[in-house]
């Protein structure tokens, strides 16, 4: 059972989806149980994986038993750096799927087996994606992530949704389709596509690996994927996509779409090119570092200049995947500023998942879509301020919650690479998120709304329509809520632990044998 | 410059095409005020690459490649008599089959003369990927049409700024 860990993480959700497909157009109430089901097995699997890789290494999986030379085989490759992003894929898909229920399952509408399937077949390309061995591979499920998103995103009521998720279309695919030219170029020049050998291919043979072509190709993958993940000059569509969409469908998608294409980066850096030949020249990662800068103070500028709750978190959204570039691209000599930036995907999915679980909440309970609307909630909702805090204290970087320990990560590398002006940027943004989250937490608290209502105009709310219903009690959002906060602090706790399953993973890789 | 043409634009003609309707796709995408043509520019651009992959599989002259005992009998004696001995590894493997197929015991299929399937294969995918796309931008297009009444950009954007939202 052990040995089909990989193929159950990725079939259990896809059966789960053509189940809901099949069966829920006819009764809605078998949406919502086939959903947990499927995302505990593969959750359950990425334990297992976890556990497996930490007492035997890394697992290679090969579909159908098609090994790599014979033909195109979907290879499946996990070790210590996916296993736990896998297990966090888990965690977020299952609560954010308990939190859904009031939104989405709770009514008999048409929409409902088409919300779930799309989620299920999202989880089915997140976790494809994490665990892919190969390039094209890792295209297919990317777009198979991508279209399940731009269905999510359009599902709302909202008519600048729709809006957002048109543009969201065209950038996403114009992504892809760099993605897909680079991989091509390193198929004319390496002849496979499995990310494995075409590292062998480029360690065996530097002309290949210096020559033009290959450079031609990380720079248009490089450029896709930060499409993808809404890295600072190409971050337009995140905003509106995320903050106008159903509260369910941003509550999985910005903790996990952006952190996964974070980790792609990652994986074709280490994986497939090499961390040697990708800084071999240092004038390339100074770059990318300095535009990481930029994006953690645009992103923090921004934020603090929005007035709505949701876009204020997209902003920090940008924001933070300008921190887990930075920290992949600061090329020390230990590695740490990688080794927090793969911590820190970690924590910013469980810190971002709070903050839109309560954000969502606010929204639907109480209507509150502006920071002004907050006004004395905290007291009308203890629990759901609970978890708000608790995440806005993470995004800050308070002891003992994740935030704080994926900074100081981040920070050691940038000293140790002499990246001063990293280090100054996480600092300030710090700061600029401890002036956003006290500015909110003193409306929320003590409530000083500015007298006059200042036109205070209708916004939208992005909400599929709610009927209450006396089956489903009120506390499954909060109850998500709260373990997720739970979770942002003990990935604080154990940071230690996972840091350490981290550079496990680092110096299994050949080329640190050296460095680390 | 002549050679400069032979060298760089004749030699690598479908690599020309590919970039000028890839740049063709995304200023379409870029420029175009209309949403059906800013897809039809997505289209273009995801089918520039689908030509840059097809042009990676093709050889002049090759055949299809299928290993096909009973089929191109010329093409393979050809192929016989053409290959160095010196790669004959196979040989050895050919005398302990039997059957009258003169072409899979003896020699390996010669790669020389079939295209490469690969990239042909993957852009079956890629193609089906785009047809997904353009099935989803063109339903979401079609619930922008239905809410603003309008396909065009700025007549979206004039709504959208001017506040007139009213669901």
């Amino acid at each position: 059972m052990t040995d089909q860990i990989p193929a159950i993480l990725v079939l259990a959700p896809l059966f789960g989806a053509l189940i809901i497909g099949l069966a829920g157009q006819k009764d809605h109430r078998v949406c919502f149980p086939v959903t947990i089901v499927s995302l505990l097995v593969s959750l359950f699997a990425a334990f297992g994986a976890v556990v497996e890789v930490v007492r035997s290494g890394e697992i290679d999986y090969f579909m159908g038993g098609w090994e790599e030379p014979i033909g195109i085989g979907i290879h499946l490759h996990i070790d210590s750096l996916n296993a736990p992003l896998l297990v966090a894929i888990g965690i977020v898909s299952v609560l954010v799927a308990i939190f859904s229920i009031r939104r989405i399952g709770d009514k008999n509408t048409e929409k409902t087996p088409h919300f779930y399937s799309l989620y299920l077949m999202l989880c089915v390309g997140l976790f494809g994606i994490t665990i892919a061995g190969d390039a094209f591979n890792l295209f297919v499920l990317i777009e198979v992530s991508s279209l399940t998103s731009y269905g999510l995103i359009a599902m709302g009521s909202s008519r600048r949704g729709t809006l957002a998720a048109f543009n969201y279309v065209l950038m996403g695919t114009v992504g892809a389709s760099f993605y897909l030219l680079g991989v091509g170029y390193l198929y004319l020049m390496t002849g496979t596509l499995n990310m494995q050998e075409i590292h062998t291919i480029f360690l065996a043979n530097p002309d290949i690996a210096s020559s033009k072509a290959v450079a031609i190709s990380f720079i248009l993958i490089l450029i896709g994927i930060w499409i993808k993940m809404a890295f600072f000059p190409l971050y337009g569509w995140l905003p509106n996509a995320y903050s106008y969409c159903p509260s369910s469908s941003a509550c999985i998608l910005a903790p996990l779409m952006t952190k996964i294409s974070v980790y792609v980066m990652i994986r074709v850096m280490l994986g497939v090119f090499g961390i040697e030949w990708v800084f071999a020249s240092p004038g390339y990662s100074n770059l990318v570092v300095w535009l990481a800068v930029i994006a953690i103070l645009a992103g923090s500028m921004l934020a603090l200049a929005q007035r709505e709750i949701k876009k204020m978190l997209c902003y920090l959204i940008v924001a933070e995947v300008g921190y887990m570039v930075g920290g992949a691209w600061l090329a020390d000599e230990k590695l740490w500023g990688l080794t927090g930036s793969l911590y820190h995907i970690l924590g910013d999915a469980a810190m971002t998942l709070c903050l839109f679980l309560a954000a969502g909440i606010f929204a639907k309970r109480f209507n509150a879509i502006e920071i002004e609307d907050l006004e004395g909630l905290f007291k009308k909702a203890p629990w759901t301020a609970a978890g708000f805090v608790v995440g806005a204290l993470a995004m800050i970087g308070v002891p003992p919650t994740c935030g704080f320990f994926s900074k100081f990560y981040l920070i050691r590398g940038g000293i140790e690479a002499n990246h001063w002006e990293f280090v100054v940027a996480l600092l300030v943004s710090s700061l600029v998120n401890a002036v956003l989250f006290f500015r909110i937490f003193e409306i929320a608290f003590f409530g000083n709304k500015p007298p006059e209502g200042h036109g205070h105009h209708e916004e939208e709310v992005a909400e599929l329509k709610e009927e209450h219903h006396p089956e489903i009690p009120t506390w499954t959002g909060t109850s998500s809520l709260l373990v997720a906060s739970a979770i942002v602090i003990l990935l604080g706790i154990f940071n230690g632990e996972i840091v350490e399953l981290i550079r496990i993973g680092l110096e299994d890789l050949p080329q640190f044998a050296s460095r680390l | 410059m002549a050679e400069f043409f032979q060298q760089s634009f004749h030699a690598h003609f479908n690599f020309w095409i590919y970039v000028i309707l890839m740049m063709i796709g995304l200023w379409a995408l870029i420029a175009k005020n209309n949403l059906i043509k800013k897809l039809i520019g997505m289209s273009i651009f995801q089918t520039a690459i689908i030509l840059f992959y097809v042009s990676l599989g093709v050889k002049a002259g090759a055949t299809i490649p299928i290993l096909d005992p009973y089929g191109n009998k010329e093409q393979a004696a050809a192929y016989a008599e053409e290959s160095d001995p010196a790669k004959g590894k196979n040989e050895k493997k050919g005398t302990e089959e039997k059957g009258d197929s003169s072409y899979v015991g003896k020699k390996s299929p010669n790669p020389d003369i079939m295209a490469n399937p690969l990239p042909h294969v993957l852009m079956l995918t890629a193609i089906v990927v785009g047809v997904a796309t353009l099935g989803v931008a063109l339903s979401i297009a079609q619930m922008i049409f239905k809410e603003f009444g309008s396909l065009e950009e700025d007549e979206i954007l004039e709504i959208v700024k001017g506040g007139n939202v009213d669901d």
